[in-house]
This record gives structure tokens, sequence and C-alpha cells, in this order.
């Protein structure tokens, strides 16, 4: 479960001065679900995200993952996050396997238990013909795989998606899709952020509209157009970030 | 701070940093490569230098050689000296290299010799600085002040004097200082100087691959994300660097330690003049426990000053932009060792790097001003924490992590 509370973050710059790149965002994801935060480039997506994951601290408000506080319990926080996005690159000079394991090992993982994770993650994901290889020598496809099996190796409850999908072939964002559809059905609680409409309209179950970092508008993709009177979600976008 | 995290991301820097080559060469291949190359490759170089100079001979011109045929004679058989036909555009052939020096002989010289006229003056004319043109001077020099000698030698017999009355009393010099002491002397003040550049520049490279290096890849933010906090990951990042520097200068120290146990007997033959005693170029086990042991400090100074530096920066160009003037920073109070008169007080042990350097000086002499060895380890030590702290600092704010 997430649970955010007036997240804000404000950021000072010498030239532009004080920047609400997060402003007073609420709202709430529950297990088995997909929240999907919908905005623009420079939206404030990618600064929630990392709010919630707690690489960034907020300013103001708070938000609770998985029950622990982001400000009060960031350490208890990651340990029950998978945070994966098109940012989160993999250690070129080590292998899949040394990956997958420095990360386990980080989460407390040790041991039979460890080996048996990766070997677990690694049969799902079909990693096992590339396990031993160095990141740098793999294909996209094989370290967004690599990239899943590292975000999972501690089965986290929740998952933080951050744009996953930008910049990926169309057979490897098809992995990451069906991935995402995995963590829903295995009753995990997932956010992930996009700005392309149909992958939200294909997997959220909620929707949430943000704009200069305020929440605009949250709803299932019914409820969305029911409110406007819109079918399209492009449109339903476009209307409510000129709306406000 | 969970202990085992901090030994989880140092086991996975270290891999790491094995695995990238430019760390190797830093941390492994120049320190073992550093001395040898400078003793023997540069001692092998410069003798055969000197042999080829020696083989080609000095180009001499002399004018006016016919006013002191016996004279012209004796430069002619002197060994290492060329005579080259006189053309009347000398001056510039010594500026331009084509000619080494020329020697004018004024017109009577012979004459003058013998009378009892003025003093003939004769001149040599050569390039100042330039050194084939100086060794020239010194053998010419030396062929006139034996010469000179012969004339006196003959006028006084012709007078019917002894020539030992133009020496009333002989002069002798002896090396009193122990060979070490000579050694030490003699490289107590480079050697440092190697030491401490090294115990830098071997950790230049990790510590910009494992910050500037992590944000340019993309693996900040991964890290960042894994339950391991920022103390932690900054320790261990840390650890690694203090590794490679330590390695760095622990394989410095042990080249040096090899090449000198090799080349310090032909130094010392070469080095050996008449008349001293023996200058050997020895260093004990004690000395180098010794150095090593003031360089630690040193290395976790440098460790702490590189990382928080060079995570300031967003790119690897950019952290080597920001801490080539850090090494020009460390490397001048390690030059400043190496002027005379320079010597270790009690102001000096607390100027960080100087300390290091001139106190290494001291112990390779086999001085150990305990003391000050003291003052300066722990004045060291307290800078070494103080650039740890910055760099913790610097781990933990966001506007540097996430700088754009």
């Amino acid at each position: 479960m997430i649970e955010a509370q007036e997240l804000t973050k404000t950021f000072r710059d010498r030239k532009r001065g004080e920047i609400h790149a997060v402003d007073r965002v609420s709202f709430r994801c529950q297990p088995g679900q997909v929240y999907g935060l919908l905005g623009a480039n420079g939206a404030g997506k990618t600064t929630t995200l990392r709010m919630l994951a707690t690489i960034l601290q907020p300013t103001g408000g708070t938000a609770k993952v998985a029950g622990f506080d982001v400000v009060e319990q960031p350490e208890r926080v990651r340990a029950s996050v998978g945070f994966l996005s098109t940012a989160t690159a993999l250690y070129a000079r080590l292998t899949a396997r040394e990956t997958v394991e420095y990360f386990g090992r980080l989460n407390g993982l040790s041991g039979g238990p460890l080996r048996q994770r990766i070997d677990e993650l690694f049969w799902l994901l079909e990693i096992g013909e590339f396990a031993d290889r160095r990141c740098d020598k793999l294909s996209t496809g094989m370290k967004q795989k690599v990239s899943i099996a590292r975000t999972l190796v501690h089965d986290p409850p929740v998952m933080i998606f951050d744009e996953p999908t930008v910049g990926l072939d169309v057979m490897t964002a098809r992995t990451i899709v069906g991935f995402i559809r995995d963590c829903r059905t295995r009753g995990k609680t997932v956010i992930f952020s996009t700005h392309v409409m149909s992958e939200a309209e294909k997997l959220c179950d909620t929707i949430g509209i943000i704009h200069n970092g305020r929440l605009l508008a949250e709803g299932t993709l019914a409820e969305l157009r029911q409110r406007a009177g819109i079918a399209d979600l492009e449109d339903i976008f476009v209307h409510t970030v000129e709306a406000a | 701070m969970r202990f085992s995290n901090v030994g989880t991301v140092y086991r996975k820097e270290l891999l790491d940093q094995l695995r990238d080559r430019r760390t190797i060469f830093s941390m492994v291949v120049i320190p073992i490569v550093l001395f040898p190359l400078m003793t023997i490759g540069f001692g092998m170089l410069a003798a055969r230098m000197v042999e080829r100079a020696r083989q080609q001979g000095a180009s001499v011109m002399l004018l006016g050689a016919e006013h002191a045929p016996a004279l012209a004679e004796r430069i002619r058989s002197t060994e290492g000296i060329r005579i080259v036909p006189v053309e009347s555009d000398y001056k510039e052939q010594i500026s331009d290299k084509k000619i080494r020096v020329a020697l004018q002989i004024p017109p009577g010289f012979e004459a003058g010799l013998r009378g009892n006229h003025e003093a003939p003056t004769v001149k040599i004319l050569h390039y100042a600085g330039e050194i084939r043109s100086q060794f020239a001077l010194r053998t010419l020099q030396k062929v006139l002040g034996d010469y000179r000698d012969e004339v006196v030698e003959e006028r006084l017999r012709a007078a019917s004097l002894s020539p030992e009355m133009l020496e009333p009393f002989k002069s002798e010099e002896e090396n009193v200082a122990p060979p070490e002491k000579v050694g030490g002397a003699v490289l107590g003040g480079l050697i440092p100087y190697f030491i401490i550049i090294l115990t830098l520049t071997g950790a230049a490279y990790p510590a910009i691959d494992l910050t500037a290096g992590e944000k340019e890849r993309g693996t900040i933010e991964t890290i960042l994300a894994s339950p391991v906090s920022r103390v932690e990951l900054v320790v261990g990042k840390f650890l690694m660097v203090v590794t490679a520097s330590l390695t760095t200068s622990i394989l410095a120290i042990a080249s040096f330690a090899a090449t000198f146990l090799i080349a310090g007997q032909q130094f010392s033959a070469s080095m050996n003049r008449p008349g001293t005693k023996g200058m050997a170029f020895v260093i004990s086990g004690k000395a180098i426990a010794a150095v090593f042991f003031m360089v630690l400090p040193l290395a976790v100074l440098f460790s702490g000053a590189l990382l928080a530096i060079a995570l300031l920066a967003k790119s690897y160009k950019e952290a080597q932009s920001y801490i080539q003037p850090l090494i020009i920073v460390a490397i001048l109070p390690a030059i400043v060792a190496l002027l005379p008169g320079v010597e270790l007080n009690s102001k000096l042990a607390l100027v960080p790097v100087l300390n290091v350097s001139l106190v290494s000086k001291e112990i390779l002499t086999g001085n150990y001003p305990w003391g000050l060895i003291a003052l300066i380890f722990g004045s060291s030590s307290l800078y070494a924490a103080a650039a740890l702290f910055v760099a913790v600092r610097a781990f933990q704010r966001e506007s540097v992590l996430f700088r754009t």
C-alpha cells in the first residue's frame, strides 16, 4: 500500500528562484492494483516517485509505503520497494548474477536462500543463458530482464516504475508491461509513471493526471471518462491540463 | 551503520575496480614500473647519451692556432675534442649548436710566454647553459690549466726554484656521514615526492569512477534505491579508494626498495669520487616501514578529498578537470620539501603533505624525530578525518547527488 499525503518538493534554483516540483500531492495505491501517474515531461512524476522510493526527501507532507514513513524510516521503505526506471542502469563490469547477488545482499539475503532466490528468478526470467556474462555485453532486452531480477530479488510488496519503457524497442517494452501485470496478479502494490496514453489505458486501475507538480484529476479510466464527458484518454488529459 | 552493508559495498567496488584496466594501470602498473624505469632506464639512457657525445667529440674551432703551435697540438691530441676548420661566423655557429666552443688565441702568444711581457689572454667562447658546450668548455679549461702548470714549472726550474714552493700545504676531504645518510641526502627528498604523488594518483581514478562515473553511467539511482544507507555507501566506496591509494603506495615503496637493491650498487660505484669515503645508497627496512606508516593518513586524506570533489561532478571529464588542480595543490608542498634549507620543525609539521614529505626525508637519512613524527601522524589523521567527514556530508546532499 502507498499513501501520499500532501507530498511536496521544492527546489531552490539560483536563476529561477523557488520551484515547486511537486505541490501537495495526495493519493493512495492499493495492493493488487496499478496506479498510473500520467503527465508530460517535467510534470513532477519522477520527483514524486523518487520521494516514494526515498531517493529524494520531501520538503513538505509525507508518504507511507508498505506501512513505513518515507521520512522517518527510509531504509525500511527501500527494503519494501522495487524501483525500476530507464535511469536505473546496471554495473557494466559485473555479471548478471553478481549484480542480482549484490542487491540481494544489500537487502539482507545471503547463502542458500539468496542462491535459491536467484536461481528461481533466473529461471522465471530466462536469464540462465547469460547469467555469467558481464552486463556491458548484454542486449537492451537482456539488461531489462536483469534489472527486473534486481528489483525482485527481495520480493518487495511495492513496485515503483518510473517511465520504465522510455527508449525501449517494442519487444522489450512488452516484457516490461507483462512484468507489471504479473506484479499486480501477485498482489503487489504498483505505481508507475508514463506519458504514453495507451500504456496507461492498458495497465492502470487508477490514473492520476499530474501537471506542474499538482495532481489535477484522479480515478479509474471509466470515472475520468464520465467526469470529462470524453472517451479518449489523450483528450481527457489535454482537457484536464488546459482547464487547470 | 551496518558493517555488513559496508563490507558488501566494499567487496563489490573492489571486484568492479579490479576488472577495470584503467584502475589496474594507475594502481598496479605505474607504481611498479616507475622507479625501475626512472633509475635503471634513465641511467642507461643517460650513460648511452654521454658515451655517444664522447664518441662524437666536442667540435672546437681554434682561432689563431698559428700563434700557439704547441698549445694547438696539445688541444688537437686531447681525447673528446674535434677541431673544425676556421670560419668567420663562429659566434653564430656556437649559438646554433653547430660547434660547441671556439678558442681565441691572440697574436704573439708563444712570445708572450717566453719573455717578460704582459701575460697573454686566451678567450673561450661558449654557449652558457648548453650542456655539450659546457662539457667542451670544461675540457678546454683543463687542457689550458695543465699547460699553464707546465709553463710555470718550467719557469721555476729556469729560476732554480722548486715547484713545491707553490704548494705550501695540501688539502684532503673525507666523508664522515654513514652510507645511509649520504644516500638519503641525495635521494631522500625525491623518493617521498614520488610516493606522495603516486598515493594521490592511485586514488584519483577509482574516486572518479565510484562517484562521477556512477552518475554518468546512471547507476547512482539504482544503488540509492536499495536499502543501503548513504553513510554505508560512502564508507564502502571510501575504503575502496583508500585500498587503491595504499596499494599504489605499497607497490611504489616495494618497487623503490627493489630498485634500490638492484641498482644501488651501480649507483654507489658511479657516485663514488676519489677521496670520498664510500657513498653507498643503503636503506633500512625500518625506514621503509616508517615511510609507509607516515603515508597511511595521507592516503586517507587524499581518498576523502578526492571522493568529495569527484562527487561534485556529473561526468568523468568534469571530475578530471576538478581533480587536476588538486594534484597541483598536493604536488606543491611536496616540491617545497625538495628545496634546500626547508627543514622540518613543529610549524611545518602541521602543513599537510609537506610534513609527510619532510619527515620521510628525515627518516630516509636515518633520523627519527619521534615528537614530530607523532605530531605529523596526529595532524594528518585529523585532516584525513575532516576529508572523510566532508565526503560523507556530500553524499547526503541531494543537490550534489542529482546535479543536472
